[in-house]
């Protein structure tokens, strides 16, 4: 039975249409194929003898592991007088003749079927149009991404098929899948023009800049970008990262200069950690509010001039300055933030933002329990600014809401967490022993 | 069976099995290259093939040194390099680039790689392409299979989420066959396999296809049940947080291959220590299904009983003292061990939870699968956004917003894109040009809201466009119809009503009982049906590809019948693009109540973050 062997080697050496053949009919692995199929009957040798040592001897050539294989190439025909092989592999057992001889008589269907067990096959055969995409159609309705990518790349090295291609979607995305792992960008761009998506087109060449370092140079090639086919509303996007990036740079040199003259106390006072390139648009905001803050609206790195460069929401401009000046422990411009007057010339504190959140900003920015108790104070919901103050320590807060829901019970309880002989506590008695505060309960 | 609730669970099979199948071809696979050979393995095989080989199985078969794969020139002497890699383009092309510049340098040497668990024609492409083909052999370590615990086993693919259901590439279809063929043919034969999407259905028909190619013989099957399900039938479960323990663990500190890293916050000492989180831990396996706020009152219970038992020392006389020492000590150090390490993660997962308002987070993911104050939502995301916090976890609320919403209208979709580019970079676009590919994030069409307040009215026999087929034509987003689907399923119970999460009465109580994961009420109620009839609703809503097919029952004639029946009650599910810890904790209570064990085969382990990072493509 392995007589016909070294004929169909002697083929495949002198054969000179080696077009495209997955040729790995060559001797191991092959073997590894065959072995593969043994281990369905691996099961049943565990199940008659439960030595794990057994197990082991079964191995994947039928030869006991451990023992070293001569030079590596194990002769399969070497054990198959061994009985036992039969019961393990009864597969090859069948003579090879039973087998069709591969060089010419494969229909496209059991071509695709051999594929996918990993065999060996030829495509020199499928030359004409209507081949190859009978070869592709059968590889799609096998549903294998394996063999849909090899006969899609198989068809394509031969005919421009981008036409064809796009009736054929699955086929269509195994290739693009291909393409974009081999970073075969300019194919890939050809085949999108050819299909006439320009919007991809336009996301793969912006995604380039990605790979590109040098500040200048990304910033030149954005730049570039501008006039690809984006949506009008990425292309709006792809806009301010231009924009973005261009006053970074000119940010960062200024500020890089100013840093090393060790004459701006800011920069002494708080070095900076990292470059403000490439950052995103909120981080850079929050750098111009932190070091920039009072700049006038005709800089480049004023945070006015930011917000109004990139149309950045009152909310969002409100957050990012609270959080900046918070870090420096800038609580008067904290409080600015806040001012607001009304017609009568009063000035009150309001927020685009929850003032749970503020606090929860602020706190995070370790602000001092004064500073914390102003902004608990000012949260609206009852319930939610007694666990904040709680939280915070704010005593004051905490009793004036008590007596305000009129609530003795929970004054009286809270009396007890309070330090003895403190103000809190002496506050708590005198609101007590008030006899014009009706109690409700 | 459906009867017979609550008796005692079926045995689960044995699959340390195929462990040692993986191992042995490993061995035989390194064998093949005889003589002293370096080893470089691809950075994410390091934890699997440590979990079914040890370094001195490989030092035993001639490998002198091991290298991880890191794209970089290689610096070895060895005059045999074998490369243990996934069927990845880039590793290859690393390859080429080694070993083309050993061809330079005039350096001679023998090169094995060894792709697992296939290589792909377009790896063997690259290599035809870089002139190197004949240069290097190549073969397959079918390692398809780690068992992860004794009811979960991985395929540990993660790329199978984004290679499939993104790039539409089917070249892990096989792979799943294969390992369905693998179970199969080890305990198998199955009865009965139902299952539901495209993916799913593709890897059915190439596993029949191998059934058919090789020969089966009569077994005493030990998996009677198979349930196939695509990760795409059901975004929204693996988006919400998690409140199971080992899910919290899993989102908090992530687990890797069945391990997890405590940092010295949790072990209150300096160091780190590695893990394994499996039903051996007997601590960890008490809790690790167990809602989040009973997990504190259970360790504190359990530490008062270590204490006891401890006390009992005092008064024991010498010879008692002695029996206590050789045959209680040792295991209540190790419980003790365990106890101080899970109430050590526990008190880190409050701190970091409480830190970034958990409750809200949890508030806003409850109205939105309940479709409640979705303006509230709205503007709760957006300022999670304008805050700059977490860049997944935003895109996470995102996706959850549009996919219960079946899409946001245009006017918050701009509004919400454009102030997450602002805040963490206009290099996200690729990131929303995949989500939008995926339909994970969309923006509602002009037409389809009239749909969208069918579905909410429930007048769904006028929905047309729900039940579409997907064809070959058209985008590979799919539209989620979540709302009626959840109304069709009961996935949200009345908020109104109190939940009891000591004493669980379904599935929702993963989610503090809030939702019961669709992925797994699919489950459930095609088990108890034994198909899909009476689900044509259901399923025309989540695009079809359903099926239930009755497999060759060629048991053995004489087959014990209570072993069979025990069979029947072994359901297999298998996950592909992935599951969650939360969802296997809900199978698992499943099983408990109707009297199955459920194997979870997953591509991988994943969770909401792990989800998203597969489609950021902000990066090089």
């Amino acid at each position: 039975m392995m007589k016909s062997k070294p004929d169909e080697e002697d083929y495949w050496n002198s054969s000179k249409f080696k077009a495209f053949t997955f040729d790995d009919e060559d001797d191991e692995f092959s073997r590894l194929k065959e072995s593969k199929q043994a281990v369905n009957s691996i099961r049943r040798l565990v199940e008659e003898d439960d030595d794990e040592d057994d197990v082991e001897k079964v191995s994947w050539s039928g030869e006991p592991v451990g023992r070293k294989t001569k030079t590596g190439s194990f002769q399969f025909s070497d054990s198959l007088s061994d009985s036992s092989v039969r019961l393990y592999a009864p597969e090859l057992r069948k003579p090879k003749s039973e087998y069709k001889d591969y060089v010419s008589d494969w229909s496209p269907e059991e071509t695709v079927h051999r594929m996918q067990q990993g065999k060996a096959v030829s495509l020199e055969k499928f030359r004409s149009l209507q081949d190859k995409l009978l070869l592709l159609d059968f590889s799609i309705s096998a549903h294998d991404g394996n063999v849909i990518t090899a006969v899609t790349l198989f068809t394509i090295t031969f005919t421009v098929l981008f036409r064809e291609l796009e009736s054929r979607q699955t086929a269509l995305r195994h290739f693009i899948h291909y393409l974009t792992e081999t970073r075969d960008q300019r194919l890939l761009l050809e085949l999108l023009r050819a299909l006439g998506r320009t919007e991809d087109i336009a996301l793969l060449q912006y995604k380039e800049h990605l790979s590109i370092a040098d500040e200048n140079k990304r910033r030149d090639f954005l730049k570039s970008c501008l006039s690809l086919p984006f949506s009008p509303e990425d292309s709006a996007h792809v806009q301010d990262h231009y924009t973005l990036l261009e006053r970074q740079i000119i940010i960062e040199a200024t500020d890089r200069q100013a840093e090393r003259g060790g004459k701006v106390e800011i920069f002494q006072k708080f070095p900076r950690r990292a470059s403000i390139l490439n950052m995103p648009l909120i981080t850079t905001l929050y750098y111009c509010c932190f070091y920039h803050y009072t700049e006038s609206e005709g800089t480049y790195s004023s945070p006015l001039n930011v917000r109004q460069t990139f149309r950045i929401s009152e909310k969002q401009f409100f957050v990012t300055a609270l959080a900046a000046r918070a870090k420096l422990k800038a609580w008067v411009d904290v409080d600015a933030l806040f001012t607001s007057r009304n017609w009568l010339g009063f000035t009150r504190k309001k927020s685009p933002l929850g003032f749970h959140r503020v606090v929860d900003i602020l706190q995070k920015n370790s602000a001092p329990t004064q500073v914390l108790q102003e902004y608990v104070g000012l949260v609206d919901d009852a319930e939610l600014r007694i666990s904040l103050a709680q939280k915070h320590k704010c005593h004051d807060i905490i009793i004036n809401t008590y007596r305000d829901l009129k609530d003795r019970q929970q004054l009286l309880g809270y009396r007890g967490k309070v330090e003895r002989g403190s103000v809190e506590e002496r506050k708590i008695n005198e609101l007590l022993d008030n006899p014009q505060i009706r109690w409700k309960n | 069976m459906a009867h017979s609730a609550r008796r005692d669970s079926p045995e689960l099979p044995d699959f340390s099995l195929l462990k040692r199948l993986a191992r042995d071809q490993l061995i035989y696979l390194l064998e093949q290259l005889p003589g002293k050979k370096d080893l470089f393995i691809e950075a994410d095989l390091m934890s699997p093939l440590d979990r079914i080989a040890n370094v001195s199985t490989l030092k035993q078969h001639e490998v002198d040194k091991l290298y991880k794969v890191e794209y970089k020139p290689v610096i070895s002497t060895s005059d045999q390099l074998c490369f243990l890699i996934r069927p990845r383009i880039q590793t290859v092309k690393w390859i080429c680039d080694v070993v083309n510049a050993d061809k330079a340098a005039g350096k001679f040497r023998r090169y094995k790689l060894i792709f697992t668990p296939q290589k792909f024609y377009a790896c063997e492409a690259v290599l035809e392409e870089q002139g190197i083909f004949g240069d290097v052999t190549t073969d397959e370590w079918a390692f398809y299979l780690l068992p992860l615990d004794d009811d979960i086993i991985s395929l540990e693919l993660p790329e199978f989420f984004r290679d499939n259901f993104l790039a539409g590439d089917q070249r892990w279809v096989r792979t799943a066959g294969s390992t369905l063929h693998l179970l199969h043919s080890i305990y198998g034969p199955f009865s009965k396999i139902y299952g539901i999407g495209r993916c799913s259905k593709m890897a059915y028909e190439s596993w029949r296809e191998q059934v058919e190619e090789g020969e089966t013989k009569a077994r005493q099957a030990e998996i009677g049940n198979v349930f196939l399900i695509d990760r795409d039938v059901d975004f929204v479960t693996p988006l919400c947080s998690q409140v199971v323990y080992e899910g919290l663990v899993d989102d908090i500190f992530r687990i890797k291959c069945g391990c997890v890293e405590f940092g010295p916050d949790v072990t209150s000492s300096d160091k780190s220590m590695k893990v394994m989180l499996n039903s051996q831990d007997k601590v960890f396996n008490e809790i690790r299904n167990e809602h989040f706020s009973n997990v504190f009152g259970f360790l504190s219970q359990k530490a008062r009983n270590l204490q006891t038992a401890y006390d009992k020392r005092r008064g024991m006389d010498i010879k008692q003292m002695k029996t206590f020492v050789s045959e209680e000590l040792k295991g209540l150090k190790q419980e003790h061990r365990l106890l101080s390490l899970h109430i050590g993660a526990s008190e880190s997962i409050m701190k970091k939870k409480t830190k970034q308002d958990f409750q809200e987070l949890l508030k806003t993911e409850h109205s939105l699968l309940e479709g409640f104050e979705i303006r509230e939502c709205i503007s709760f995301i957006e300022e999670h956004i304008n805050r700059q916090v977490s860049m997944i976890e935003s895109l996470r609320l995102l996706c959850l917003l549009s996919i219960t919403e079946n899409g946001l209208l245009p006017k918050d979709y701009r509004s919400l894109k454009a102030q997450y580019l602002q805040s963490y970079g206009v290099d996200h676009l690729l990131t929303f040009a995949n989500l939008r590919q995926l339909g994970l994030l969309v923006e509602q069409q002009p037409g389809e809201t009239l749909t969208v307040m069918e579905s909410k009215v429930g007048k769904l026999v006028n929905d047309k466009t729900a039940g579409k087929l997907t064809d070959a034509f058209s985008s590979l987003a799919k539209k989620s119809n979540f709302r009626a689907l959840s109304k069709k399923l009961n996935l949200v119970p009345k908020s109104d009503e109190e939940y009891d999460l000591r004493v669980p009465r379904d599935m929702a109580y993963i989610f503090s009982g809030a939702y019961i994961p669709l992925s797994c009420k699919l489950i459930e109620q095609v088990l108890e049906r034994d198909g899909w009839t009476g689900l044509e609703e259901v399923t025309r809503l989540l695009n079809g590809h359903e099926f239930a097919v009755t497999g060759s029952t060629a048991g053995s004639s004489g087959a014990d019948s209570r072993a069979k029946n025990d069979a029947q009650r072994i359901v297999l599910v298998m996950f592909l693009g992935g599951c969650t810890f939360s969802e296997i904790s809900a199978l698992r209570f499943l099983g408990r109540e109707r009297g199955y064990k459920f194997i979870v085969v997953t591509t991988a382990i994943t969770n909401s973050s792990r989800l998203i990072e597969a489609l950021l493509d902000n990066h090089v």
